[in-house]
């Protein structure tokens, strides 16, 4: 019983959405399956929000190694969620004045407008720029000639790499007209149009049949695993 | 000598207002406006088709074609007109009256000056519907038309879509001339409800090919059930999986799994959960510590069941530490932070990133190595594949990362399902060499000859009719 | 001294990556930008629109990819504000919204104070559910936006009171980092809806090889990256004037760092390689 209930929803919410897109009579259906995981989404937010509190209080209260960041963690969340829902420092819609939670609760110079432009902001902006230093060091230590095939990618990263800047501009603009193709600006968008979506297109097909039969399989309850396996 | 130059100056006067006025005149309406239901859709379309102007080869530059409004349609032009003017009116009070108390230094809570903002709006707003109301009235009884699109001479087709099918449609074509002057309009004869089919007749080749995929599917999964051996190659990734779980025990370590940043409903991550339950039977059987932290809820959810069952199935249920499974929170980066943390800190031995993954990727798995875990990832972002490949030992590239679960379980119905989709693999390699070859034939004998033609023309066919 | 390269730690490389972003942005080094094809056929999109015209621009990135795609948000706004077009935000992404607010608050309040909020441009905000909403709204924009961003209700706004679809706007500008973005909807607009739905995009340089495959049928135009940031802004400022303004030569700024960056990179791979050789010939010699 807790593995077939699930997967009679899973196989009525994924057949609809199949069907729906074949005839028209049911086209509103799939519209309609498509809320219902928004709405059940949503309901996950309270279940991650109470897991987090848990998990994080529970760590504080054993004094575990980093329970510091857990005490950070609390604390931040709370307060984001009480300056957030309560609205606190928005000033009124204009068109309710008489309501004071009548405004936006992102008003520029509330609490919570402060804590996205000066903590998260930065926090999620430094995690991002993150990347480029991990770029180069992965570059350095993975970037290897080992064999024909890891020559042609590193050349045509050489060819990327200079042709999206000024520099390759610079180094290619003796060519002559005729051997405009060359340029590596406009070698750099050959590589892009030409290999790069050949062989994008075929991962991709690969990734669309492969999406295809696992979908298949999980509507038909062949496979069962996300469920914890086959014994109902 | 007089009477004469007057008489000239008449008739002068005469030509040329004759002449101005053939001028400004237009061109002959056109005739014969009939609508019939478009064929194979669902209801929302209808095709339009009329008699051409008697003008349209000499004096037609354009035609206006207008379709008539429906009941809502009409109430809901006329809500607009009251909406607009109401919170327009509304609004430059408003406006106005905080200026002032600016200005006067009285703050935009005080109860008396809230008293005359709520005074002045309705006053407003009352005027303000007033007005529009003696507009909507002035005009009751007329056939309102909306315009929908403007053709070139000579056309005299259109499918109008967007349509309601529980309302008849009444449709108006007027001929626009060369110098500008409009035709009489040509209404259509009687109003056309648009039906709704049985079946998106634009989407049958569509449905072909899903069904041909599918049934090859299902069929080999029925062959493989009749006991046919099927067989699949090795994939490194998926047989490193007890490697890495060995090894975490050995050092004494956990063993992480990264289950992406994308939610239950997208099917990457299901096909994680299909290799965490692998992953999690190995750990229970070699009793190595297993930390899922997940960035939904949902999936949280999931990977608990998952990894309860797969501990039950090991014969280790009391193992299970529900704890150890665990949200951290849906911001991308901040989820990230969490792990990079928790990596350098706790140094797991193993790492699993299997799921849907974005920027995170290549700093996860940099994490990763800088601690010199064992790493394993499987994803079907094309983008993020070259970062893994870079950092990880070991990357399940698109569909094998789809396979993962067939290889691992080694069900003969999983393993049909692989082999129903090398159907649909040899489908698109066929439609792809067909494809590839008209169009060279063509390039070949010249597209202008009437063999290159004929091959443009199928090509089109596949692109715009089969594959649509 | 080849040890130590050998060996070397990587947070020298981190350190000299720092220093080869940091120098140019310190100096201020601009190269001149050359506008490819598709940033032509972006910025011709959006030339060709006529005031009034209606567009929805959908900005799904996050102060994360800001420094990324920031720049052609900017420049996407201006261009439509200049324009004259009617200007419908929203977001995919739950802080949508802000990169929103503040291009409305940099460009609308500061170079166009006449626009009027709800007339000229509504920001409608985010709503979840990702490609789900995609395929609400091209079919009915009610079902799921019943107010904008600021709770007003859908219908009191003036500009959204014609509005029934994605497909009654003349076009769809998206800026995306990711998920939910620019490929679901080309997946679940442009593709359902190829008469009714045009549109171009701007995405992070990770994400624009898995868009060629749709250029040019359902995607005609696409920036990626900075680089592509960069050529449609100087499209728009050699147009409209702007070599005065810095705000609107973010992109071309920006790419003074890529340069040195990227050469840095090179830099890097040879020495890799060079190291990889030099180990190689020893192993064969021992």
């Amino acid at each position: 019983m807790k593995r077939t209930v699930p997967i009679i929803i899973t196989a009525l919410g994924g057949f609809v959405l199949i069907i729906a897109y074949f005839i028209p009579r049911t086209q509103g259906w799939g519209e309609t399956a498509a809320i219902w995981f928004d709405v059940l989404a949503s309901i996950a937010f309270i279940l991650g929000g109470g897991n987090l509190l848990k998990i994080h209080l529970k760590k504080i209260s054993d004094q575990n190694s980093g329970w510091g960041y857990s005490a950070i963690t609390i604390t931040a969340f709370l307060f984001t969620l009480f300056v957030g829902l309560g609205k606190i420092g928005v000033n009124p819609n204009i068109q309710y004045p008489d309501f004071a939670w009548s405004g936006s609760y992102r008003t520029i110079g509330s609490p919570f407008w402060w804590l996205y432009e000066y903590a998260f902001k930065p926090l999620t902006a430094t995690m991002f720029a993150m990347l480029a230093f991990y770029v180069a060091s992965a570059a350095f230590r993975a970037f290897r000639a080992k064999n024909i095939e890891a020559i042609l990618l590193l050349g045509t990263a050489f060819i990327i790499l200079l042709g999206r800047t000024f520099a390759g501009v610079l180094l290619t603009s003796w060519l002559p007209d005729w051997l405009v193709g060359l340029k590596l600006e406009n070698l750099t968008v050959t590589i892009m149009k030409v290999f790069n979506t050949a062989g994008n297109r075929a991962i991709m097909i690969g990734i669309a049949l492969g999406i295809a039969s696992t979908s298949l399989k999980v509507l038909l309850g062949v496979d069962r695993t996300y469920l914890g396996g086959g014994e109902d | 000598m007089k009477s004469s130059l007057l008489s000239k100056a008449v008739l002068a006067g005469l030509v040329l207002a004759a002449t101005v006025w053939a001028q400004e005149e237009g061109p002959a309406p056109p005739t014969n406006v009939v609508a019939t239901d478009h064929p194979w859709d669902g209801g929302t379309q209808l095709d339009v088709s009329w008699t051409l102007s008697a003008d349209d080869a000499v004096n037609v530059a354009t035609y206006k074609f207008y379709r008539t409004l429906t009941e809502a349609e009409m109430l809901k032009e006329e809500a607009d007109a009251r909406f607009k003017a109401l919170n327009h009116a509304k609004q430059i009070v408003t406006t106005e009256l905080f200026a002032d108390a600016d200005q006067q230094g009285i703050p935009h809570d005080d109860p008396e000056l809230l008293g005359r903002i709520r005074a002045a709006r309705k006053s407003a707003a009352d005027e303000a519907i007033t007005a529009v109301n003696a507009d909507i009235v002035a005009t009751a009884g007329e056939t309102k038309y909306r315009f929908i699109s403007i053709l070139l001479a000579g056309e005299n087709t259109l499918t109008v879509a967007k349509l309601n099918r529980a309302v008849a449609y009444g449709f108006k074509v007027v001929a626009i001339g060369k110098n500008g002057v409009e035709s009489a309009p040509a209404v259509s004869m009687a109003a056309v409800q648009p039906i709704r089919q049985g079946f998106d007749g634009t989407r049958f080749f569509l449905s072909l090919i899903v069904f041909i995929i599918c049934g090859a599917v299902i069929y080999y999964i029925n062959v493989a059930r009749s006991g046919k051996p099927l067989n699949i190659r090795k994939i490194a990734g998926l047989q490193a999986v007890y490697e890495a779980v060995g090894r975490a025990t050995e050092m004494g370590r956990s063993i992480l799994f990264v289950p992406g940043i994308q939610d239950i409903n997208d099917i990457q991550t299901i096909a994680g959960m299909t290799i965490l339950s692998r992953v999690a039977k190995t750990a229970a059987e070699y009793e190595a510590k297993l930390e899922v932290p997940t960035s939904r809820a949902l999936v949280m959810t999931t990977a608990r069941e998952t990894v309860q069952a797969a501990f039950l199935s090991a014969g280790r249920p009391d193992a299970f530490n529900q704890d150890l499974i665990y949200y951290v929170t849906d911001e991308q980066f901040g989820y990230v932070a969490y792990l990079s943390g928790m990596m350098v800190r706790e140094k797991p031995a193993a790492c699993f990133y299997m799921g849907s993954f974005f920027a995170e990727s290549l700093i996860l798995a940099e994490t990763g190595n800088s601690i010199g875990a064992i790493q394993i990832a499987g994803t079907a972002q094309p983008a993020q594949l070259p970062f893994f490949v870079a950092a990880c030992d070991y990357t399940l590239i698109g569909e094998e990362f789809f396979a993962a679960s067939a290889y691992l379980s080694g069900e003969p119905d999983q393993l049909g399902s692989l082999k129903g989709q090398d159907v649909g693999k040899s489908i698109v390699g066929i439609i792809m060499v067909i494809g590839v070859t008209m169009l060279t034939l063509a390039a070949i004998v010249g597209f202008d000859s009437g063999f290159g033609a004929a091959m443009l023309d199928a090509v089109d066919f596949l692109k715009s009719v089969i594959l649509t | 001294m080849y040890e130590f390269i050998k060996n070397i730690d990587r947070r020298w490389i981190f350190l000299l990556m720092f220093v080869s972003v940091a120098i140019p942005i310190l100096l201020q080094i601009q190269f001149p930008e050359k506008a490819t094809d598709l940033a032509v056929t972006t910025y011709e999109a959006i030339e060709q629109l006529n005031p009034g015209d209606k567009v929805l621009l959908s900005f799904d990135f996050d102060p994360a990819s800001e420094g990324e795609l920031g720049p052609m948000a900017t420049t996407f706004t201006y261009h439509c504000a200049v324009k004259g077009l009617k200007m419908y935000f929203m977001a995919l992404w739950p802080v949508g919204p802000q990169m929103v607010d503040e291009r409305i608050e940099k460009i609308i309040h500061r170079d166009f104070p006449d626009m009027v909020y709800g007339e000229d441009y509504v920001n409608l905000g985010f709503k979840s559910g990702n490609e789900g909403v995609i395929k609400v709204i091209v079919t009915d924009f009610r079902k799921l936006y019943t107010t904008d961003a600021y709770g007003t209700a859908f219908d009191d706004i003036p500009m959204c009171q014609d509005i029934y679809s994605v497909q009654d706007m003349d076009l769809l500008i998206n800026v995306s980092a990711g998920y939910a973005g620019t490929k679901e909807w080309v997946q679940y607009a442009v593709t359902a809806f190829p008469d009714d739905i045009k549109m171009v995009a701007g995405c992070t340089g990770v994400q624009a090889p898995l868009l060629y495959p749709y250029i040019p049928d359902q995607l005609p135009g696409l920036l990626g990256a900075i680089k592509g940031a960069a050529e449609y802004e100087k499209l728009v400022v050699e147009r409209y004037g702007l070599e005065d303004q810095p705000q609107y030569l973010e992109g071309i700024r920006r790419m003074g760092p890529q340069l040195v960056a990227h050469l840095l990179m090179i830099l890097l791979i040879i020495t890799g390689n060079v190291i990889f050789f030099i180990e190689k010939r020893r192993e064969g010699q021992s």
